[in-house]
């Protein structure tokens, strides 16, 4: 069956939101619509990529994260987290300075994610050597990826790769290594520390997973700017025998980079950033315009995870100092290592089924219909989707008529040629706008960036 | 019966743009449910039809009719023809240039792929003038 729930991270602040309709035209599946003078987004067509955070002006979208005291609820509080905010932070501070602002911010132990990353690799080998029928073999890597192929390309998602990700091996590893010393669940909180939405996503409703062995969400940038207030030099802070702390090999310090996984894996790859760039892409993949290819790695993020939404240092300059820290790492995490039969046994997900959001109804006939009332509609519509009927597009706007969700009134061309027919009065236009831009929306007002103060 | 029209334009020569005709009928038939085994075979039918017209021919035109039974698409295209059918509807049959098949066309794959997606397909040529394909695609295994 179908899954029908789907955790969001991505969430709206109606008082914060000015209505100025950014979100909307950077939503890669047109989730979008303001109504009331506020965005919504609505939920099934939501892949989680923050694109919509990316670029709004007023911090009125936010990504959902777990309450930080929660950590306080356990004894054992172990923080997973990613190299790109180990990278963030040695740009500035030593290790020994980062670990002790972790022990002053509460976590008993650190372990970064990507210490599972070159055992992933040998299961990444091995699935694609069994697989051979179903290259090219996608990978599983990105949540927002793994959505957006939910939704926008159906039939590729028996290309994905059911494994789980560095993330859950690290978790499980943690959550065992604990385990094995006696330490119940109930006194032990993993938490993660995420660089984007979609991994909340991931872990809130997994795809392909029954349950994630993270107790917690908690965003990159809190973290970051907490870990900035409480530097302090504690030697020794990093000695810990339950989970003794190690540093990932050369693979795992890049993996979260584009290229991270293709230049390690045999055969014929391809290494893709950016969502318009996937799109373009995954198209060709599934029209078998090219052929050939063993394996696709996809990241959402321009320059990957380094490029997260909840990033807070530049890009480039994580790129850097990543690359600096693979050159020089000499060893493979050892004590990870001896937990791979575990992780072997426990490395599968679940097949990934599309989610149809596309459909116009599942009666074929009535969605021919449907379609052929669009068709007509586009021929009114001026085609330049200038966003004042409150959808991203006319053909937006002409689905959501024929979906009864609009009106042909909210398109302001529209409205001219009404009234000059005298099918709509000029008060009725003005309120037909307020609804969906907010009332006193078209009345004078300062209080925007580039207005008169 | 409720049916609706595509058509399309093809430009001779113009490999750049080969594959938007068949993405473009991809999307409509996602909108009106169609399962995804069926969209593939029509897609890579149709993407095998209009690279052929951009690869042989001046210009072509490709008409998609589509209602709740089937899928039905007309490539008539204006260029050299086909000489001896037959043999062109092999399997490794191929008059692409070097050219052609160093851009990952022309393995002499397309009309037997064709005939192999579709589920009735008529092929007709008049040497020096052109060639019509008609491709009908059944949507029996609705989801």
């Amino acid at each position: 069956m179908e899954q029908t729930h789907f955790h969001h991270a991505l969430k709206v602040m109606p008082e914060l939101c000015t209505a100025c309709s950014h979100c909307m035209r950077s939503c890669p599946t047109e989730a979008i619509r303001i109504r009331n003078g506020k965005a919504n987004i609505t939920g099934n067509k939501c892949i989680d990529c923050g694109e919509c955070f990316r670029v709004c002006p007023s911090n009125a979208i936010y990504v959902e994260q777990d309450d930080f005291n929660a950590i306080f609820n356990y004894k054992y509080r172990v923080a997973i987290v990613p190299v790109v905010l180990t990278a963030q932070l040695s740009l500035l501070y030593s290790m020994d300075e980062i670990f002790s602002a972790f022990t002053n911010i509460g976590f008993t132990h650190i372990y970064e994610v990507e210490n599972s990353a070159h055992i992933l690799r040998q299961f990444q080998q091995e699935y694609i050597a069994q697989n051979k029928e179903f290259k090219p073999l996608i990978s599983c890597f990105c949540p927002a990826v793994v959505r957006m192929i939910q939704v926008k390309f159906p039939s590729l998602t028996p290309h994905l790769i059911t494994l789980k990700q560095p993330l859950d091996y690290a978790a499980m590893y943690c959550r065992k290594r604990l385990e094995d010393a006696g330490i119940s669940e109930k006194e032990a909180g993993i938490f993660y520390i995420t660089p984007c939405a979609a991994k909340i996503a991931a872990v809130k409703s997994p795809v392909g997973e029954e349950k994630s062995a993270v107790t917690g969400v908690i965003n990159m940038d809190l973290l970051y700017n907490r870990i900035r207030r409480n530097i302090t030099n504690n030697p020794g802070a990093k000695q810990n025998d339950i989970i003794p702390f190690e540093r990932p090999s050369k693979i795992g310090y890049t993996w979260p980079l584009t290229k991270g996984e293709a230049k390690n894996i045999n055969g014929r790859t391809v290494a893709i950033d950016g969502l318009k760039n996937a799109l373009d892409f995954l198209e060709k993949i599934e029209n078998e315009e090219t052929s050939g290819f063993d394996f696709i790695e996809i990241r959402a993020c321009d320059e990957s995870c380094a490029g997260g939404i909840l990033s807070s240092t530049n890009r480039f300059m994580v790129v850097e100092e990543l690359e600096k820290e693979a050159n020089a790492a000499k060893n493979e995490p050892k004590n990870i290592d001896q937990y791979i039969g575990f992780l072997h046994a426990n490395k599968d997900i679940q097949a990934v089924e599309p989610r149809s959001i596309m459909q116009l109804d599942n009666d074929t006939t009535k969605a021919l219909e449907k379609v052929q009332k669009i068709q007509k509609l586009m021929c009114f519509l001026p085609g330049f989707d200038c966003g004042v009927c409150g959808a991203p597009s006319c053909n937006a706007l002409a689905e959501d008529i024929v979906q009864g969700h609009a009106h042909i009134s909210h398109c302001l061309f529209m409205q001219r040629v009404m009234e000059q027919k005298h099918k709509l009065n000029p008060d009725h236009a003005y309120h037909i706008i307020e609804q969906i831009w907010g009332e006193k929306r078209l009345e004078k007002n300062c209080n925007k960036k580039g207005a008169k103060q | 019966m409720t049916a609706m029209q595509l058509k399309f334009h093809i430009e001779g020569g113009n490999f750049t743009k080969a594959g938007f005709a068949s993405s473009e009928v991809k999307k409509y038939l996602r909108k009106i449910n169609i399962s995804n085994e069926t969209i593939k075979r029509i897609v890579i039918a149709m993407y095998e039809a209009e690279v052929n017209v951009v690869a042989h021919a001046y210009e072509g035109e490709i008409l998609v009719n589509i209602d709740s039974k089937k899928v039905d698409i007309s490539v008539i295209d204006k260029g050299p023809g086909i000489e001896d059918i037959e043999l062109a509807m092999k399997e490794g049959f191929s008059t692409a240039s070097q050219k052609v098949r160093e851009m990952g066309f022309g393995a002499g794959m397309g009309l037997s792929n064709i005939k192999r997606n579709a589920n009735e397909f008529i092929i007709k040529s008049q040497p020096g003038e052109g060639t019509s394909l008609n491709i009908i695609v059944y949507l029996n295994n609705v989801n």
